[in-house]
């Protein structure tokens, strides 16, 4: 069984969730404290959301510097699977695994509803299981979610086809369609490999078929699929 | 020698500033004409060891380049106070 590594920060506050959809994928999760300085055999991490060092100065800019880091930043490096769900997203951007930054939403709220992603690349270690461009709807919750970069990386990233998440309009939907003003619609993006990704909305939430839907569930089952496809290679 | 430091750290500019138009908007609405350009930042203050106002300049740089602005989004300006 592939060991997954969930890491708690001073407010995290998303792990249990995250490791139970981490289980419930077939995978074991395991807490992981954010000082210590290996993954203890990981084979994947995930950063989960909540309010790291109370997002003082900006979001993940402190969680950047956390002991846990340095060894996150070497699994990256070497082709390893790292995930940043929202706070994780902004902490990826803070420590430079991902491009650009993540803004104070451009209606000035902290926003909490669920949103319809369009899948934009299933190349990644946690989208195989969905079908190309597969709209799925799971929940945002964040203060800080318009993903803002220079105008040469948002061209590169979708030259790319580094944008593997997008807000998209579903008719019928009477919510304003991209939540935080977001450049581009961008709801989640990855690097080149697809190896390192980050995304604003939670899937863990809505992960357990008991809640009414199982939409973020392919997100771990995709990441277990893909450790265990490494594990035979 | 201790060095008393003043940084501002500043939305760049042309990236939308939500917080800057809204208190720009609510100063139009309190009747103060002619406002524009209303950007809100932060303000940091710090004392530093260093052997020159210079050299204190120099160390806030670095600080501001890797972790009290973010290069991406954020312009900074570092006051040294002189002594």
């Amino acid at each position: 069984m592939s060991r997954v590594a969930v890491v708690r920060f001073p407010g995290s506050n998303c792990e249990t969730e995250t490791l139970q959809a981490i289980e419930r994928a077939g995978g074991a999760g395991v807490l992981l404290d954010y000082r210590e300085t290996s993954l203890g055999g990981a084979e994947a991490v995930v950063l989960p959301g909540g309010f790291s060092y109370g997002d003082y100065l900006r979001s993940g800019a402190i969680a950047r510097f956390a002991p846990v880091m340095q060894a996150i930043q070497a699994h990256a490096a070497a082709g390893g699977a790292v995930v940043g769900i929202c706070n994780g997203f902004q902490m990826l951007c803070e420590a430079h695994l991902l491009p650009g930054a993540l803004l104070r939403n451009a209606q000035q709220r902290f926003v909490s509803r669920p949103v319809d992603v369009r899948i934009e690349r299933r190349t990644t270690v946690c989208t195989t299981a969905y079908v190309d461009g597969e709209i799925i709807r799971i929940p945002v919750a964040h203060g800080e979610g318009r993903y803002t970069a220079d105008p040469a990386v948002l061209q590169e990233l979708e030259v790319e086809g580094r944008v593997m998440m997008r807000y998209v309009r579903v008719p019928g939907s009477d919510a304003d369609h991209n939540p935080n003003g977001s450049a581009a619609d961008i709801a989640g993006i990855c690097n080149a490999a697809g190896t390192v990704i980050g995304f604003m909305p939670h899937p863990e939430r809505l992960a357990d078929a008991t809640l009414g839907s199982d939409a973020g569930h392919r997100i771990f089952s995709s990441l277990m699929q893909h450790l265990a496809l490494g594990a035979a290679a | 020698m201790t060095h008393r430091v003043h940084v501002r750290v500043i939305p760049r500019t042309g990236l939308l500033d939500p917080q800057g138009q809204a208190v720009e908007h609510a100063l139009g609405a309190l009747g103060f004409a002619g406002v524009s350009k209303v950007r809100i930042g932060k303000a940091i203050e710090l004392a530093i060891e260093a052997s020159s106002p210079r050299a204190a300049e120099d160390q806030v740089r670095r600080m501001c380049e890797q972790l009290l602005a973010n290069p991406v989004t954020e312009d900074f300006v570092i006051e040294v106070e002189r002594a």
